[in-house]
């Protein structure tokens, strides 16, 4: 879970980090308030999840509270990469003498986590990475020793940063383990005209499988979330809304992802990720079901389960659960293999429903959806061909859907 | 042959009185697994009986491994407890533990994974679905009925999409079928696994699975590139995966543009490996390059 700046600015505040004073606030009128508060010159920020901020026109400085007001209803329902702001911080301005970059953040392949230092921060930081890699120093942690006095004078030295960040290098590393952070960024980590070491600035990531430890959690959790998205969560189900017209449902992270894949090079756009889990029950599978046919985008379905643990003949029953509550208006599409299929695939025969298809493979279920879904690729071949129209397409043709990163999972 | 588990393999159960524990000791009972014991503090001296095998429980993996000869321990530990549980099993220097739990905070895999490698004790996962050696040994959770003993090795980030390669080229069969995992953090890397294949007499043909995220997929390439002389098919999941909510700014300093299912698919090609645009084709490719690699099965 991505924390907002004002939530990762509390965890610092809390560890012992200076920071610039600030409240949070959904109206401009509530910013005046604040400036006024904070002595009149103030910085308004926009709080949403993403970067660039600053090059987007949300981050501002305000010379008093009748501008902090004006510039305030600026920024409120701005929209910065597909973020809506909803709140924004109104903070203390600092006099800037030195802007610099600290982090810690995972290094999978090495399995552990590392610092990251540079004695130049700010928005420019990820060029220069790219651009003098030499100029952002990585020093590993070894977990059990964690960072020590000694440590951080190293990771200070290696920086290029001044011996004074010391103890600010050691309270983000507090916070990382305390808080079970994946990411602690400080962009910039300055120096001000009075020689105070301030945050100006913090991302925060903390890992959702320690949400079993760390019961405060909920309350940060964000709460204008997509609707379906908030919905599969309080079922247990795995649930990503996409923006195309075949809603999938799949079991396994890997097999999930391969469907969409495989449905994108049929030259339609998956509606949704929907990873029933292994072992689900009918219960689960209905419940997926039922939750992808409501979103109004999904113009067919397509399950595809290759039972491992998960019995296929438990997923038709699901499947036929859910249709005795929820009407089916939507072709869908189905292929089972694996665990108990051959009983799973008589089940689904016996449904007989006009609009329930099944498919042999895994291939020919996606054509078969991606017609449905009346988005198939026609140009010169047969979208029911399974393989052909997928090799028709070719994988490479996905790029435009977004050839995009995130993480795994098994 | 086979890699990291043979028939040989003695196996104890971390977790085994569980539910999950109990149900997939039958499940490798079932495939032949030389299940020894399991293992729980509270259950010490205590025996349970499945399908008609009798299997004792023992207080720890140290007593486990003095009294069996246990050299595998398959762990359904639930996450809060996991730490404690790969700690305990690198502590009595078992040479093998594949953690099945899913949903470990990732602070607590960096610590066992160095304690781990510390004491010599390899880890397969977490959040695995483990190993098979079809006709000899399965430790975890892989189903062993959908495919038979062959001459392919397996390695993959995904469990279902290991199952899918299983059951297209189930007329071939394999030697070993590994699930490494997908958390960010695991034990056995694609490289560990390409590494063993490699040295494995026994096995003609290796398929590499990796999906989105950090640039394991692009290493792997890079030793194949170096030091694999038998084929290599593979296949990459996620091209359509929207970006991920735990890459964030720092990570993409770390790894670059290198997380993309584009950017691996590419590498591999680069390092001559045959790479699949979906599990079907995937297959067979397998297929065409054993039928192109002479002496080799039928």
């Amino acid at each position: 879970m991505d924390l907002y700046e004002h939530q990762a600015r509390e965890l610092l505040h809390g560890n012992g980090v200076l920071v610039p004073r600030a409240e949070v606030v959904d109206t401009a009128e509530a910013a005046r308030a604040s400036a006024e508060r904070l002595g009149g010159r103030v910085v308004i920020k926009a709080q949403v999840k993403t970067g660039g901020r600053g090059k987007a026109g949300g981050v501002r400085l305000a010379d008093d509270p009748v501008a902090a007001e004006l510039t305030a209803r600026r920024i409120l329902g701005m929209d910065i990469k597909g973020h809506t702001v909803h709140r924004v911080m109104v903070a203390e301005p600092v006099e800037v003498a030195r802007e610099m970059y600290l982090g810690f953040t995972l290094d999978r392949a090495a399995g552990r986590f590392l610092a990251i230092a540079s004695a130049e921060g700010g928005m420019e930081i990820e060029e220069v990475a790219a651009r003098r890699p030499e100029a952002v120093a990585r020093i590993a942690v070894d977990p059990a020793e964690g960072v020590t006095e000694a440590k951080a004078a190293e990771i200070a030295v290696a920086g290029g940063l001044p011996r004074e960040t010391t103890g600010t290098i050691r309270r983000l590393w507090t916070v990382l383990t305390a808080h079970d952070a994946l990411l602690v960024e400080v962009n910039p980590l300055v120096v001000t005209r009075d020689g105070a070491i301030v945050a100006l600035d913090g991302k925060v990531t903390l890992d959702d499988n320690a949400r079993f430890r760390q019961p405060s959690w909920d309350a940060a959790d964000d709460r204008a979330r997509d609707p379906l998205e908030a919905r599969a969560a309080a079922a247990g189900l795995g649930y990503v809304k996409l923006d195309g017209r075949v809603g999938v449902i799949g079991n396994g992270a890997g097999l999930v992802m391969s469907t969409l894949d495989v449905v994108a090079g049929c030259g339609a756009r998956p509606a949704d990720f929907l990873d029933i889990g292994g072992g689900a029950s009918a219960q689960v599978m209905a419940d997926g079901l039922s939750l992808v046919l409501d979103d109004p985008d999904v113009r067919s379905v397509l399950v595809n389960v290759f039972g491992g643990i998960t019995a296929c003949d438990a997923v038709a029953d699901g499947i036929v659960r859910a249709l005795d509550t929820v009407p089916l208006t939507k072709p869908l599409v189905v292929r089972l293999d694996g665990n108990n299929a051959a009983r799973g695939r008589a089940i689904i025969g016996q449904l007989a429903h006009p609009l329930v298809h099944q498919a042999d493979t895994m291939d020919g279920a996606a054509a078969r959806a991606a017609e449905l879904a009346g988005t198939a690729a026609t140009a010169g071949t047969s979208a029911t061909g399974g393989t052909s129209a997928f090799a028709a397409t070719g994988i490479s043709d996905t790029s435009d859907i977004s050839a995009a990163s995130g993480t795994s999972a098994a | 042959m086979a890699i990291f588990l043979t028939k040989d393999s003695k196996v104890i159960v971390q977790g085994m009185t569980g539910a999950e524990g109990m149900k997939h000791t039958r499940r490798m009972l079932a495939a032949g697994t030389d299940v020894v014991g399991g293992v729980n503090p509270r259950k010490a001296g205590t025996r349970v009986d499945i399908d008609g095998r009798t299997v004792p429980v023992f207080g720890s993996v140290r007593e486990a491994m003095d009294t069996t000869g246990a050299d595998v321990s398959v762990l359904f530990v639930p996450p809060p407890h996991a730490k404690a549980a790969v700690t305990e099993a690198a502590d009595a220097r078992i040479p093998l533990a594949v953690v099945i739990t899913e949903g470990i905070p990732v602070h607590d895999a960096v610590a066992f994974q160095a304690y781990a490698r510390a004491r010599a004790t390899r880890v397969i996962g977490p959040n695995c679905p483990g190993l098979i050696s079809p006709g000899q040994s399965n430790a975890g959770i892989i189903p062993a009925d959908i495919t038979k003993p062959g001459r392919i090795g397996l390695v993959s980030k995904s469990g279902t999409l290991t199952y899918q390669l299983m059951y297209e080229l189930r007329d071939i069969g394999f030697s070993t079928c590994v699930g490494i995992g997908g958390d960010p953090v695991i034990g056995t890397t694609h490289i560990d696994a390409l590494a063993a294949f490699e040295a494995d007499p026994e096995t003609d043909l290796i398929v590499m699975i990796g999906e989105i995220g950090g640039d394991a997929e692009e290493r792997a390439a890079r030793y194949i590139a170096g030091h694999v002389t038998k084929p290599v098919v593979g296949y990459i999941a996620g091209f359509t995966a929207p970006e991920g909510r735990t890459m964030g700014h720092a990570g993409a300093i770390v790894s670059g543009s290198s997380g993309t299912a584009a950017a691996k698919k590419a590498a591999l090609e680069a390092a001559g490996v045959s790479v699949g645009a979906t599990p079907t084709e995937t297959a067979g490719l397998v297929l065409a390059r054993l039928a192109e690699t002479p002496g080799n099965l039928a």
